[in-house]
């Protein structure tokens, strides 16, 4: 099958006045047409970053330096602006922790709709209304032709982030970027989202990439996963694979960390120290100060993805 | 002290200053007026404020550069024949004076009110603020017309002149308290939210202490923002009250007040008793403007440039 | 083993007026002009007691009163009705002098390490400032030595105490915070979201810190939280709290093996489990309506499956079952579920 999307040694710069800092270190990764992916990673570690250069939203002073994002064939990093419009919320929807990013407080959900529909295809108004609500049947909006006329703030969080869904669904994407969707939202309501977003990307045959800390989310809605660590990706492989047997000294740390892994009241395992900045990153492989499992090699030299196992790791341990 | 200095030097808020054309510029022209103004006693050429040596056949002499200039008075002389230089001197000392003063006055008050209403809230709130609200509904100029046609018609012309200077503090700074107030409360509201205020409370100190010593501390940027504009807004206050002959007496004139002596000879050819004082106003407003705008950019990091 | 009570809350009332000055509680309707009060019940009626040495967890989605609760417990809100007691002294009825010696025996940690820290005090400020209030009588050597000894037993190098928080880390600065709630050595302490806002490999450090902490000190927590796994980890006994009632509440292993409550069955159900493909929650329909607007009788009642007639009319009281476990809900009273 032809890939929906490969991004290949994508590089990410910020030129602060400090100096300039990369945010991403040539990662590497694909996804088949309906394929689902979680790119899990603490904060700092770029997860977010990588997302927004998918769709070429990185803000200044942020750029992407290098690499190639390569969707439904052509490169679209190299896409001038008008280019990218095309693509965005057409093809590639994003889906953002707080739905207000996406949502106009001060425009009825109807409009927000169906501007979105009309900016990308050829249609009347009252088709885009009649897809509008077709799309807001789909998350489970109950009569969705009385709710098109109210405002974001007649809504809950967890009604807002279903209309966020509705919208990027209109123009039928073939990629949806959900970036911590449900960070924001209690536990039952972010099993709700959770669950309708896995049923939309099977029945719609959507990609979805799902931007997440949360390792629980990840694995019961994706089929593979990407671990990343200042700016790089440090394993890669099928979901169950890494959750039941990861490989990398991170990732091991991060399930083991969990309290669902451990006995009542025991002393919880913890990786010691924190992610390093950005500006700061140790020499060698940038987990080495935190490893238990570190050699000369490791503080000198970088270790790069190899296959193991099944799948993908970056650590000298494997070498 | 050395690390500090390097600590000072390393920080963002120096690295934005030298970085900025416009601030440097401003910042070195407003300390040398304010320097010129205050060794004004030292540096002018003659003492305005000693009649003995003004002689009236002097008056209206032009600048030196035009026919009939004097090479004892630089930029001419007013209708006194004083030096207008010197003058100009004396008087932005007035208005520096004045300006710091009001503001000092407005902030002490302003910061008082808005901490107090910001913090209690509820009906206290409501009152202080309605307060500022017909506070600001009266504008400068009536409440300074209005008090000093009271004061002057209690105490007497001559009392006024010895006076006037704390009396236009008092006018001006009582005029514009609300801008502070308004302020202080809102960054009190947004600041009183955050949970260092409760761990405050939990640990038992009591209002007071929380209000100044935990709250303000972290009010200062806006409070510092506005008051570059309220020094400047109050020295142009100062100037339009002299102007309109509410402000400085002529014997003891501020910028304002030389503009207004000289306006009666704009036409009779004498301009410079006017333009002269008038340049420097401009000069001394636009700087300590510009500086404000620029620290309003450095404080205020979510404000982006263009 | 006897146990021995630290905390008592009985029958906690709070509820919030939200209805602002007089202009904006005019209403107009049918010809009549009236004021119209809006109060948020954030509290309706919650009692518990947290024994010496415990964790007790408070767990429940956001507008639950959960966090009020916490704050009502520390007198940063005072309760419309009921009585708190701490050892035996009532004190929410306290006047802020006679209050400052229960100050240093409870204490209180922030969800938000980025707001809970006053970013324009140095760390030594910071903790100085509660002993220098409470105990005048020590001298600076003690004092010092004593923030010294607490921010190396938080794992913060003391070299650091002269930096401003901005200087440290998420974890860091929780950290520093729990110092502060250490350095009047309390005995009761409530966390409102301690690590809620922490990187996942960070929360394990800080749950280890209070674990530790409070072997050392016998602390008791009053831990709140939305995470379900943390609570089943650290916390002997727990309350779930729906619409500011507790409708289940009861030791910490039965209530997570057999939760009675169908609000409780269906937040268990949603906790995203490691290993698990796919999505087995229990659904509800609807929404958590607003505490402004209270349902009648069981708080829960419109969303809940096993509702009937007696739901929407009576209020359900907490009752006990043989697991020790307390249940509000008419159906398993009457044995429905």
């Amino acid at each position: 099958m032809d890939k929906l999307l490969e991004v290949k040694d994508l590089v990410v710069k910020f030129a602060l006045r400090t100096g300039t800092l990369t945010a991403l270190n040539g990662i590497n990764f694909s996804l088949l047409p309906g394929e689902r992916m979680g790119l899990v990673g603490e904060s700092g570690a770029g997860k977010s970053v990588a997302g927004f250069s998918i769709i070429n939203l990185i803000s200044k002073p942020g750029f992407i330096a290098g690499g190639e994002v390569i969707f439904e064939g052509e490169d679209i990093s190299k896409y001038n602006f008008e280019q990218m419009r095309s693509i965005r919320g057409n093809k590639i929807s994003m889906i953002f922790q707080d739905p207000m990013m996406t949502l106009n407080p001060v425009l009825t959900i109807g409009t927000q709709m169906t501007e979105t529909l009309l900016a990308h295809k050829q249609m009347s108004k009252e088709e885009a209304t009649e897809i509008a609500i077709e799309c807001l049947k789909k998350v489970y909006i109950p009569s969705p032709e009385t709710r098109l006329k109210q405002y974001p703030h007649e809504f809950s969080g967890g009604m807002r982030q279903r209309i966020v869904i509705a919208i990027s669904l209109l123009t039928t994407p073939k990629l949806i970027i959900a970036d911590e969707p449900t960070t924001a939202l209690d536990v039952t309501i972010q099993a709700e989202i959770m669950d309708l977003l896995l049923e939309l990307c099977i029945k719609e045959k959507m990609g979805l990439i799902l931007i997440t800390h949360d390792l629980g989310v990840v694995s019961q809605t994706t089929q593979k996963i990407a671990v990343m660590y200042a700016g790089r990706i440090v394993e890669k492989g099928k979901t169950l694979d890494i959750i039941t047997n990861p490989k990398h000294p991170y990732t091991q740390g991060l399930i083991k960390a969990l309290p669902q892994t451990h006995k009542k009241g025991e002393k919880l395992y913890q990786i010691p120290g924190i992610m390093p900045n950005l500006n700061q990153i140790p020499s060698g492989c940038p987990f080495h100060p935190r490893c238990t499992f570190k050699k000369d090699i490791c503080s000198q030299i970088e270790p790069s993805l190899k296959s193991v196992d099944k799948g993908e790791v970056a650590c000298h341990l494997y070498a | 002290m050395s690390t500090k200095w390097q600590q000072f030097k390393n920080s963002y808020f120096f690295h934005s200053f030298i970085h900025d054309k416009v601030a440097i510029v401003s910042f070195v022209v407003l300390v040398m007026l304010v320097v010129c103004s205050f060794s004004a006693p030292i540096i002018a050429p003659h003492d305005p404020y000693d009649t003995t040596t003004i002689d009236v056949l002097d008056a209206e002499t032009p600048p030196i550069w035009m026919e009939g200039g004097n090479p004892n008075f630089l930029l001419g002389t007013d209708a006194q024949g004083r030096d207008i230089l010197s003058t100009m001197l004396y008087g932005m000392r007035v208005s520096l004076l004045i300006g710091l003063g009001a503001v000092f006055l407005q902030a002490f008050l302003g910061v008082v009110i808005g901490l107090i209403a910001g913090y209690f809230g509820g009906k206290l709130d409501s009152l202080l603020m309605r307060l500022a609200d017909v506070q600001l509904s009266f504008s400068t100029l009536m409440v300074a017309i209005f008090i000093s046609a009271i004061f002057q018609a209690f105490f007497g012309i001559n009392k006024y002149e010895e006076l006037a200077v704390p009396f236009l503090i008092i006018v001006i700074g009582l005029a514009e308290w609300p801008q502070y107030a308004r302020t202080v409360r809102a960054s009190v509201l947004a600041e009183k939210k955050k949970e260092y205020v409760e761990a405050a409370k939990v640990i038992g100190f009591g209002s007071g202490r929380i209000m100044w010593k935990h709250i303000l501390p972290n009010t200062l940027s806006p409070i510092l923002v506005i008051s570059t504009i309220q020094v400047a807004n109050a020295i142009m206050s100062e100037a339009a009250l002299s102007f309109l002959g509410l402000g400085m007496p002529v014997t003891k004139p501020s910028l304002g007040s030389l503009i207004n002596s000289g306006f009666e000879y704009i036409f009779s050819g004498s301009w410079w008793i006017t333009i002269f004082p008038g340049i420097l106003l401009v000069i001394l407003i636009l700087v300590i403007n510009l500086l404000g705008d620029w620290l309003r950019d450095v404080l205020n990091p979510k404000l982006y440039k263009g | 083993m006897q146990k021995e009570q630290i905390l008592e809350v009985q029958n906690v009332v709070k509820h919030f007026d939200i209805s602002g000055g007089i202009l904006d509680q005019l209403r107009f309707n049918k010809g009549k002009i009236y004021l119209e009060k809006k109060t948020v019940k954030a509290l309706n009626g919650v009692s518990l007691t947290i024994n010496k040495g415990e964790t007790f967890s408070v767990v429940g989605e956001s507008g639950c009163g959960k966090s009020t609760l916490g704050r009502t417990i520390l007198g940063l809100y005072p309760p419309n009705k009921g009585q708190i007691f701490f050892k035996g002294n009532r004190i929410d009825n306290l006047s802020p002098k006679k209050m400052l010696p229960f100050r240093t025996k409870m204490q209180m940690i922030f969800q938000d390490p980025y707001a809970s820290l006053n970013p324009r005090k140095t760390v030594r400020t910071t903790l100085e400032e509660p002993i220098r209030f409470h105990q005048p009588s020590l001298s600076k050597k003690e004092i010092k030595e004593k923030v010294e000894e607490i921010m190396a037993q938080v794992g913060v190098d003391p070299g650091w105490a002269d930096r401003y928080p901005h200087e440290f880390s998420g974890g860091q600065r929780q950290r520093i915070s729990i110092a502060r709630a250490l350095m009047v050595d309390p005995e009761f302490i409530v966390a409102d979201e301690p690590i809620s806002a922490l990187d996942v490999s960070i929360q394990a450090q800080i749950l280890n810190l209070l674990m530790e902490a409070q072997e050392k000190r016998n602390l008791s927590y009053l831990f709140i939280t939305h995470d379900l796994s943390v609570v089943e980890h650290i916390s002997s006994r727990v309350a779930v709290m729906y619409l500011g009632r507790i409708c289940e509440m009861g030791p910490t292993e039965n209530l997570f093996d057999s939760p009675r409550h169908p609000y409780t069955q269906a937040l268990l159900s949603a906790i995203p489990k490691l290993g698990e493909t796919g999505l087995k929650h229990i659904k509800l329909k609807g929404e958590v309506p607003t505490p402004i607007h209270l349902p009648s009788g069981c708080v829960f009642h419109l969303r809940c499956p096993h509702a009937n007639e007696r739901c929407k009319k009576e209020i359900p009281e907490l009752i006990t079952l043989d697991n020790q476990t307390q249940v509000a809900c008419h159906g398993v009273e009457e044995k429905r579920i």
